[in-house]
Order: C-alpha cells, then structure tokens, then sequence
C-alpha cells in the first residue's frame, strides 16, 4: 500500500465510513418499521395467533422447519403449509394438522421422524392459527412456489 | 520454563482448552445430524434433529465466544504493555460460563425443550425457540453479565496501558457483540418485527462486529509471526474493518428480501452485500504479503499457516460462497436451501473456527510452557490436523452446493404443481449428503489429528 496513504487516513475512513453507513442503516430500520403494517397483517394477531407462536417457539419447531426461508432445512418450509395443506381452508387445515400433529411419529423405517410434542386440541388450534396468520404475510411474493 | 510476557496472560489457557473440547461435541453432533438426513430415524427417539441441530450450534457460537475471549486476555495484556486488570476475575468468569455452557447443553439433551422452557421460566420473558437464540432466558442472562464483566476486566487493562490500534479494534468488535446480543431479548409477538430485529443479533454479529475481532486477532498474530512493522499491519487491519463495515451493515438487507419489509431492501441489500468479499479478498492479499515480506523465521510454522489459511478459507466461505447466492434474483430461489448450509459450514470455519485455531496455535506453546513453538513433530501433526479438516470442509460444502442446486432445480424453480415437494427432493439429494457425511468423519479425524498434536512433547518426539 501506499506511503502516502497514512494508518490515520485508513482509520477515519474505518470510523466515518461505519458510522455513516450505520446511521443509513439506523434511517432505514425507522422507515421499514413504519412502512411494515401494510405487509404484516397485524391487525389479525389474536390471542390465539399469539398463544400459537409460543407453541411455536416453545417447541422448537425452527429446528427443523423453515419459516419464510430461515429455521433449519431438515423438514418442510410452513409459511404457506396453510395453503400447502389446507387448500386455503380453515377448516380442512385445522383438520388435517390435529391429524397430523397426532398420528407423530409416524415411525417409518428410515424416513425422518417428527417427535410427537403431546399438544391439546386447543394447542393444535392455536398453532393453526399462528399458521394461517403468517400464510398471509407478503413476504415480497417469496416462496416461488407451493412446496416452498 | 515461563514464556510468557505477562503472567497474567495465563488466564486465556482454561478459555482454550475448553473452546477444545466443545468443539468436540459441536462435530460428533454434526455428525449425528448428517446422519439423520439419510437415515431418518436414527436416535429418532433420544436425540431428535432440532436438539442435535440446537446443541451443534449454540456449541459453535460458545466455544467460538470461548476462544474470542481467550484470543481477548492473551494479546491485550501484551498489546497494553500490562498485566490484566483482575487474572481473578477472568477465572471466576471462566467458571460461570462453563457451568451455564454445560447446563443449558444438558438442559437441550436430557428434557424436551417445552420442559426446559417451564423450568427455567420462559413465559416470564419469552426469548427461546429462535434459531441460534435457543437459550433459556436466564442464560442469557448469565451470558450478559459474563460479557459485562469480561469488558470491564479488558477495559481497564487497556485503560492503563498502551492503546493499539489492535486493542481498540479488537475492543470494539467485544463491545458490538455484547450490544448487539441484547436484540435477543426482544421477541415481539409480530413475526415480522420478530424476524427483523433477530438480524441485529445474528448478521450484525457474524457479518459485522465479529470481522473486528477476527481482524485484530489476525492483525495480531501476523505482527508476531512476521516481524513485519505495526504501522503497516495496522494501516492494513483499518482498511480492512473500514471495508467490512461499509459493506456488512447495509449489506444486512440480503436478509430482508423475503420478509415483510419494502422492496428497495432488494437493491440495498444486493449492491452492499455484492461488496462484501472484498474485505475478505484484501484479508488474503495482506496475509501472504505479510507472511512475504517476514522480517523473521518465526519457529511456528502451523501458527502461520493457520493465519494464511483462515484468511484464504474466510475469503471462499465467506466472500465466494455469499456472494453465490446473495443477489436478490438469486436468493429468491435459494433462500432456505442446501445452498445457505454449504455457505455457513465453509464461512464459519474459515472465518471464525480458523481465526480460533490461529491464537490457539501461536499461543498454546507459550501457556504451556514450551517456549515459542512446539516441537517438530507436535507442529507436523498439527498441519495434518489442518489439512484434513480444511480439505474435509471444501469437501462438505461442494457436496451440500451440488444438493442445494439440484434442489433448487427440482423444488423451486417449476411452477406450483410441477414442482417436487421438499420430502421427495430430500430423497434425490441421499447421494450428496451420503458424501457429506463421509467429508464429516474426515473433519473429525483431522481435529483428534489436531488435538493429539498437544500431546506429542519434544521427548517423545526424540525418543
């Protein structure tokens, strides 16, 4: 490197460049956060959406699903297993995974297991709920597809 | 004999060996993992994936944390031209980590996590079941004190000591990582705020303040081992972090293409993070021009090699591999997928495990004792130690790439309908992760290669 560039110069362009481009990023995060309730269907968290999402959390389910892209890729995404499952049908989802929920584990020989985690109806209901509610997030159209 | 230039540097060994052994667990739960992705119901009942996945990570970040902070007490004290403030305090913290380190470990493998939640009061403030943030509350906590007072303890040293441009990078990279480690405390109900804000931990960390240490650590032993002036190598690790910086804190927008955030995320997040290898590209140039231009033949080889190794690995892990999959066009069809693993395992090791391993070579022998570096033989082993582990995660991450692309082949890129389900494309991709795994017990025989190389002694070596 250069003579005439000086370890003072190298680090006024480390402070000032880090803190200008952490007060962008700072300006940003306000904006993202105010522009968010278009996009995140807030005015639809019920009790039961946010009983749901400590299910959610409570058992770990990021450590092997993904949801909306990030958690683990050991098991399906469920952003849109409303859809995936459900057809876009409360009823017929909520069905479905009180079935699913319950029949775990399945205990094929050789196929990845899911643990059975011994949730109530109510519990299963309410992680439908949290479910169907995060299936209606606009996500900037991702996944690509049904399958996720 | 003492080759220490402080005593109370001394205090960094317990931090080494115990980052050593739980990167032992953090493999052998790897290895059950890339097991379970092709024969399903192995240890299905005892060790589910998501408590194998819990542990190998939370024990990667503590052992790397572990490291950082032995990295930490090691080379301030000699940068300061002091002793540390209180070697007392260092290893009362030592303790209290390793103890909460090894209970929330137990706490994941012996009761169901739900159970774990109950018992440490996770509903008085729900923090857990976040990817990496798994932690009960209460470790957390623990975690934070830990962290406040190891700042305290380093704070003072360098107060009344020298102050080098390798102690205040390296300080402020230990500042960021505890500021930024209290996003983990919020956990809004709104998964989309949730979601946001868990970035500030996890790519503000990894992609930001963590290259501060990195680059100090490195900064640091380059100097040692080379000879080469300060003034150059810190002229170097500022160009260096200014880059990193630059790039890696708008470049946190790759992470907010696909959530519930406006569109030019998908510009801002392209364009910075587009820029992020470059500091890892300067990072290599600097460490073979240093190496280069030695004024000295430092007796270290494997400490050197390690230092040119990480820069190289971080480079391709961290540069080359993010940026593959970082440009919104491209990551609309690849995030979440085999292709994000491949970039992780190579970008961990490289960046951070290697950075690790780096302090821990050069400083080991002086702990102990030994004098400058180990014998022969010992640093021989150390090198297979390197090779087979470095060759091993090049191999690891190509066979998770190969996956990921064929994944995304048959998963994402058809339309609904056409598209094969995530369980049917996991079955097409049985061959890689068979290969994947094969690479795994090859990583693991370099590291019991690496870790005999401690326990091979000058007279073993003559007789």
């Amino acid at each position: 490197m250069s003579e005439s560039f000086t370890k003072g110069m190298a680090r006024n362009i480390y402070y000032g460049g880090s803190i200008f481009f952490f007060l962008i990023f700072l300006a940003l995060t306000f904006h993202t956060v105010k522009e968010m309730p278009k996009r995140d269907n807030r005015e639809n968290i019920t009790e039961a959406v946010e009983r749901g999402k400590h299910l959610w959390e409570k058992n770990n389910c990021i450590g092997c699903h993904t949801l909306i892209g990030e958690g683990a890729y050991f098991a399906p995404e469920l952003m849109n297993v409303y859809d995936r499952r459900g057809g876009g049908n409360e009823v017929a989802f909520k069905a479905f995974l009180n079935g699913w929920m319950n029949a775990q584990p399945l205990n094929i020989p050789g196929r990845r297991q899911m643990p059975n985690f011994h949730l109530n109806d109510q519990e299963i209901d309410d992680l439908a709920e949290f479910l169907i509610w995060t299936s209606k997030l606009d996500a900037n159209n991702w996944p690509p597809n049904i399958e996720g | 004999m003492n080759t220490l230039k402080y005593q109370s540097q001394a205090v960094a060994k317990p931090y080494f060996i115990f980052a050593m052994i739980l990167f032992v667990g953090q493999i052998l739960f790897g290895l059950i993992m890339g097991l379970q992705y092709v024969v399903g119901d192995f240890l299905g009942g005892i060790i589910p994936f998501n408590v194998a996945r819990m542990v190998h990570t939370n024990l990667l970040i503590v052992w790397l944390l572990f490291g950082f902070m032995g990295a930490a007490y090691y080379l301030v004290p000699e940068e300061a031209e002091t002793e540390l403030y209180s070697p007392k305090l260092a290893i009362i913290l030592f303790w209290v980590f390793a103890a909460a380190g090894v209970l929330t470990i137990l706490g994941y493998l012996l009761v169901p996590y739900s159970t774990l939640a109950d018992i440490t009061f996770n509903e008085l403030w729900p923090t857990m079941g976040r990817e990496f943030l798994e932690q009960p509350t209460i470790t957390k906590f623990g975690i934070v004190i830990v962290c406040l007072g190891f700042l305290f303890n380093l704070g003072m040293t360098i107060l009344k000591g020298r102050k080098t441009a390798i102690n205040m990078v390296m300080m402020t990279g230990l500042i960021g990582l505890a500021v930024f480690f209290l996003f983990a405390f919020y956990n809004p109900t709104n998964l989309a705020l949730d979601k946001y804000f868990w970035w500030f931990v996890v790519h503000l960390w990894v992609e930001g303040v963590w290259e501060l240490i990195m680059g100090a650590i490195l900064a640091y032993v380059l100097i040692k081992v080379t000879g080469v002036d300060r003034e150059v190598i810190e002229k170097w690790l500022y160009v260096i972090i200014a880059m990193a910086l630059i790039s890696g804190i708008l470049g946190t927008g790759h992470h907010f293409y696909w959530l519930m955030t406006p569109e030019y995320w998908q510009w801002v997040g392209s364009i910075f993070s587009a820029l992020e290898p470059l500091p890892f590209f300067a990072m290599v140039l600097y460490a073979f021009n240093m190496v280069n231009r030695r004024r000295r033949e430092h007796p270290n080889k494997a400490a050197t090699l390690w230092a040119l190794g990480t820069a190289v690995m971080a480079f391709l892990g961290a540069g080359v591999w993010g940026f593959l999959h970082t440009l919104s066009f491209v990551n609309y069809y690849t995030h979440g997928s085999q292709i994000t693993a491949a970039h992780g395992h190579m970008a961990f090791y490289g960046a951070y495990a290697m950075i690790v391993m780096t302090i821990i070579s050069y400083a080991m022998p002086k702990l102990r004792g030994i004098g400058e570096a180990n014998c022969n033989k010992a640093q021989v082993v150390e090198m297979w130690g390197f090779w087979l582990m470095t060759v091993a995660m090049v191999f690891i991450t190509l066979f998770l790439t190969g996956a990921g692309i064929l994944q995304v082949w048959l998963q994402r890129l058809p339309e609904s309908g056409e598209a094969l389900s995530f369980m049917a494309t996991q079955d097409k991709l049985a061959i890689f992760y068979w290969l994947r795994e094969i690479s795994g017990v090859i990583f693991l025989l370099g590291l019991i290669s690496y870790l005999t190389s401690f326990f091979i002694t000058e007279k073993k070596a003559q007789a």
